[in-house]
């Protein structure tokens, strides 16, 4: 099972880098299990300063925009 | 090159569309028509190009790169780089976060966050084709001076002082024991097709942002510049008495919408003979100040900091307001 966050302060951007991440998963058969994070405290925690962000089981793999398919699918493998 | 358009409108309403050129309908069409087709014209070739030049340019090279800078140079970089980085009003919080944990003064950030919604490729490829460029270059001086003041301001002030607990700890760690943020790795060289690439997509993703704010704002510029005769304002709200400029400002706050949407609207105005520094108070305080963004602030700010920040923009608006007016007949030879 891989832990995902989702970090962003809560813009629609965020929204929907999660619900892509989860259906993209469920197409894999990859467990998941999405969060996201809204705290600022443990945004600047990742070191990020451009969201959506996401983080795999504690560490950042994407910063700045809405990940493409290609980028999700090689995280969620990797 | 730009009278293409005119004419298009010209065709479109009152030729094939049959509208009588001396009337409201006629006048707002037609205006409505050949601004939304220039704009968009416009916005599509240079957000384009200008997406090629800074596809390289991200966050943690201009952090870095103002963390170099003395003090006083800061507020300029700080409020420049504002100006020129893409970046979503939604990232706020965390460039605060990063800049304040990387111990750049407050003052600097918030001269970047004060900057960044005032001047964008948007704005300004929209200012210098409705109002020319030394419209432009003034909008983009007091949209500079109003980031730099602010930010000398909230450091003069010892703003800092007022931060949330763990954002006030975050900096002080930073300015005891300065990390080296250098960006980790090398920035990869980009090609030509990665540029592409990029541009593309920011393409998509500020057209289909903006669009809706064009076509309103347009049009209520077109009814504006239609309905209302001219002169009215100055028969009506007075021409240029020094309580203009505070109620443009208290009547833009209320409003909200960012520069795109504002634009088409101060055209009009300053057409129907609204005096220009008033119009670009009002225009910067519904750009600038608005609550949305405030309240996000809260998040790492006390009441008293986002308070204080309040009114010195609010002061500043209105400091711009009165200059542009004293100073606009030397600075646009008499042309508005």
């Amino acid at each position: 099972m891989k832990k995902i966050e989702v970090l962003g302060t809560g813009c629609k951007k965020c929204t929907t880098t999660a619900e892509q991440i989860e259906t993209i998963a469920q197409e894999l058969g990859v467990e998941v299990d999405v969060a996201k994070v809204t705290d600022p405290a443990a945004i600047m925690g990742y070191q990020v300063m451009s969201t959506p962000a996401v983080a795999i089981d504690g560490k950042l793999a994407h910063s700045g925009s809405v990940p493409d398919r290609h980028k999700i699918e090689s995280m969620l493998q990797g | 090159m730009l009278d293409v358009f005119t004419w298009f409108a010209n065709w479109l309403v009152y030729e094939l569309g049959g509208l009588d050129p001396a009337s409201k309908l006629g006048t707002s069409v037609h205006f409505f028509v050949e601004d939304t087709t220039k704009i968009f014209a416009l916005l599509v070739v240079m957000i384009y190009i200008i997406a090629l030049m800074r596809a390289s340019l991200n966050l943690e090279r201009v952090r870095h790169y103002i963390q170099q800078k003395n003090r006083l140079a800061g507020y300029g970089f700080g409020a420049g780089f504002g100006a020129i980085t893409p970046f979503c009003s939604c990232s706020s919080i965390p460039l605060f976060l990063g800049f304040t944990s990387a111990g750049i003064p407050l003052g600097i950030t918030m001269a970047f966050l004060f900057t960044s919604p005032i001047i964008n490729e948007v704005a300004v490829i929209m200012l210098w084709s409705l109002l020319g460029w030394e419209f432009t270059l003034v909008y983009i001086t007091i949209g500079m001076a109003v980031g730099i003041g602010g930010g000398m301001l909230l450091d003069a002030v010892r703003g800092e002082r007022w931060l949330k607990d763990f954002a006030a700890k975050a900096y002080q760690q930073a300015a005891e024991n300065p990390a080296d943020n250098q960006p980790q790795g090398e920035t990869p060289k980009l090609t030509l097709k990665d540029r592409h690439e990029f541009a593309r997509d920011e393409l998509k993703e500020i057209v289909g942002r903006i669009w809706k704010w064009v076509i309103i704002g347009v049009g209520l510029g077109a009814a504006l510049h239609g309905f209302v005769p001219d002169g009215w304002f100055a028969d009506n709200l007075g021409s240029g008495q020094w309580w203009n400029v505070p109620v443009a400002v208290l009547a833009g706050l209320p409003l909200y919408s960012n520069a795109t949407g504002v634009i088409p609207i101060m055209e009009s105005l300053i057409l129907k003979g609204l005096p220009v520094g008033t119009t670009l108070a009002f225009c910067m305080s519904t750009v600038a100040a608005s609550f949305p963004e405030f309240i996000m602030l809260k998040q790492v700010m006390q009441w008293r900091l986002l308070a204080i920040i309040f009114v010195i923009l609010l002061a500043n608006f209105m400091v711009v307001g009165w200059l542009i007016n004293l100073l606009s007949p030397w600075l646009f030879s008499g042309r508005f």
